[in-house]
């Protein structure tokens, strides 16, 4: 019979635990959620850029959710540098025809991969980006050649709204 | 101790006492026995509290001028320097008192290095004390993102991507750091709101970290046990007091020099620029205090492990009394421990240099060998140390080597026997 109690309040005791621990969860939760994105952050979420003033070989660059975004007009010399490479070698091989839609604009955010440094442009070992934080190296698709970096630099979600305008995001 | 029987000798200090024991408090620490031979290498205690409350006071006094968002906050600070009545003089003590800080800091913790004070029985204090070094490095990055110049903002970008690194969830870590998609508004008043927090909780740490210290009382630079209170123990007042606040005086002067004839030479000028998402500084730097774990980081090649080896040099710190087991304290009785306690001063000032210098050649080279040798220090030649040194004698008390004219027992066993 006392077998039977002791089973008895062990139950209580781990039901009343799990209750307990549903419930500090769920109250922690807001108190960490706050911390995320809001909703006048998100709202942010695309922007439209005039491209009709770009030139070949030139690139601006645009603010978009706080971060910078290259949109170059690459060279032919450019797109046959970026798609002359054995993709094998590549850190994290991607195809520049998967990173650029229309082979002449590239369209990228200006962070570096490594901690999030703004990388120049025309510079480095490989024709395209340098970063001089901690020196990495980017091509003329933006993939990481040299450095500490570990991934290419990121393609945002983008489309050809017409001919002179594209909207990113 | 005779803390249970003490008396107030008024009859309301005694009413008083009955109902809060403070003035008890208030005899344990004036009494408190302290070895008579602590050299001035034991006063940065005292000067690190001194530290922490200018801070504390100089911090609430900028917080009354300061505005914490995005738009506002360069030119507030630009406020504070220029419109506030001695505006200047705060910001500068407090700007210059975070190095100061740190200065103290590091010689507080190399003193505890030299002579074994993080051994057994003070663990604990040691421990506490590297929680509190931890969050003085966090309180001094979120402080230096504050006036969001073009240090600030590039800085924060940088620590905070540090967390991108951690496999699957970094990402969503990083963006529920920043709140948003980037360093921006919402991290800049978060920081502020943390960076208040933050010396509030190393104030709490201190004490447990002194209570700490008074239960096994002072290490000594022969790092012996003492009997207390005994002939080699002098009470904490006024003998510590006094020599404590001489000590602080010479710091003061240190201190004084820079917050008044060069207030900037410890920061960047690029952080006069203020913040602007688009343009990365051509050098970035962390404040020098930070430069030897910054060389550490960069001189691993890949993104995670360099993350790791970072964090991991500092808690390589907080087991340290687990790694150097040796019974013997102090390094003037372990003549190999004390060479390659030097070259480990070595070691870290060269990874501080090297941290200031472009990642590239020569000065990766070097960080290189010198992020081996940190950690080869500490997982290596500390366990091998406890176990194979010939440590010399340790005298039996302060005493002894004085009135036997001779440091070692050994020594003065020895002299005896020829007598």
């Amino acid at each position: 019979m006392s077998e039977k109690k002791v089973k008895r309040r062990e139950f209580i005791f781990t039901a009343t635990y799990a209750v307990g621990a549903v419930g500090v969860g769920a109250t922690v939760w807001p108190l960490i959620d706050q911390m995320n994105p809001d909703a006048s952050v998100k709202a942010l979420a695309s922007t439209e850029v005039d491209i009709s003033n770009v030139e070949k070989g030139q690139s601006i660059t645009v603010l978009w959710r706080g971060k910078p975004v290259f949109i170059r007009r690459r060279t032919d010399e450019e797109i046959a540098k970026a798609r002359d490479v054995n993709i094998d070698e590549l850190k994290h091989p991607e195809k520049d025809e998967d990173r650029a839609k229309d082979p002449e604009w590239l369209v990228m955010l200006g962070v570096c991969t490594h901690l999030g440094c703004v990388p120049l442009g025309d510079k480095g070992e490989y024709g395209g980006w340098f970063c001089p934080c901690h020196g990495s190296h980017y091509d003329t698709s933006g993939r990481i050649r040299k450095g500490p970096a570990p991934t290419n630099m990121e393609v945002p979600k983008y489309e050809f709204v017409n001919s002179n305008t594209i909207k990113i995001g | 101790m005779s803390d249970n029987e003490y008396t107030p000798s008024s009859k309301f200090g005694k009413w008083f006492n009955d109902r809060l024991p403070l003035l008890t408090l208030g005899k344990h620490l004036t009494d408190y026995p302290t070895p008579k031979n602590l050299n001035y290498w034991w006063t940065f205690g005292g000067i690190l509290t001194f530290c922490l409350i200018t801070q504390i006071v100089t911090g609430l006094i900028l917080a009354m001028h300061y505005v914490a968002h995005a738009d506002l906050a360069f030119g507030s600070v630009e406020h504070i320097m220029r419109n506030v009545n001695y505006g200047w003089l705060i910001r500068y003590v407090h700007a210059n008192g975070a190095s100061m800080f740190f200065l103290a800091v590091y010689i507080h913790i190399f003193r505890s290095l030299y002579y074994g004070s993080y051994k057994s029985p003070r663990e604990i204090i040691w421990i506490l004390g590297m929680i509190i070094y931890i969050l003085m490095m966090a309180a001094a990055f979120m402080g230096y993102v504050l006036p969001w110049g073009q240090m600030s903002f590039w800085g924060a970008t940088v620590i905070t991507n540090l967390f991108s690194a951690i496999p699957l969830v970094g990402e969503s870590i990083v963006t529920w750091l920043w709140g948003g998609y980037s360093v921006d508004n919402p991290t800049l008043t978060r920081f502020f709101s943390l960076h208040y927090l933050i010396p509030f909780l190393i104030l709490g740490l201190v004490v447990l970290h002194i209570w700490a210290l008074h239960v096994p009382g002072n290490n000594n630079p022969i790092g012996i046990d003492l009997k207390k209170p005994s002939k080699d123990t002098v009470p904490f007042h006024p003998y510590i007091v006094i020599k404590d606040l001489f000590a602080l005086l010479i710091f003061l002067i240190v201190f004084a020099f820079f917050v008044f004839y060069s207030p900037n030479i410890l920061g960047h000028a690029d952080n006069y620029i203020e913040a602007n998402p688009m343009v990365t500084p051509a050098h970035i730097v962390p404040e020098w205090y930070l430069l030897p774990f910054y060389a550490i980081l960069r001189s691993v090649p890949d993104k995670l492990l360099g993350v790791i080896a970072m964090f991991g040099a500092l808690f390589i710190l907080v087991i340290l009394p687990w790694l150097d087991t040796s019974k013997t304290r102090s390094a003037i009785f372990r003549p190999l421990y004390k060479q390659f306690y030097w070259f480990l001063v070595a070691d870290v000032l060269i990874l501080g240099y090297v941290g200031a210098m472009p990642a590239e050649g020569i000065y990766l080279l070097v960080a290189r060998v010198a992020t081996a040798y940190y950690f080869a220090h500490f997982l290596i030649i500390l366990p091998i140390l406890s176990r194979k040194e010939k440590v010399l004698d340790v005298p039996l008390s302060i005493t002894e080597p004085v009135l036997g004219g001779s440091v070692s027992a050994s020594a003065v066993r020895q002299r005896k026997d020829k007598l």
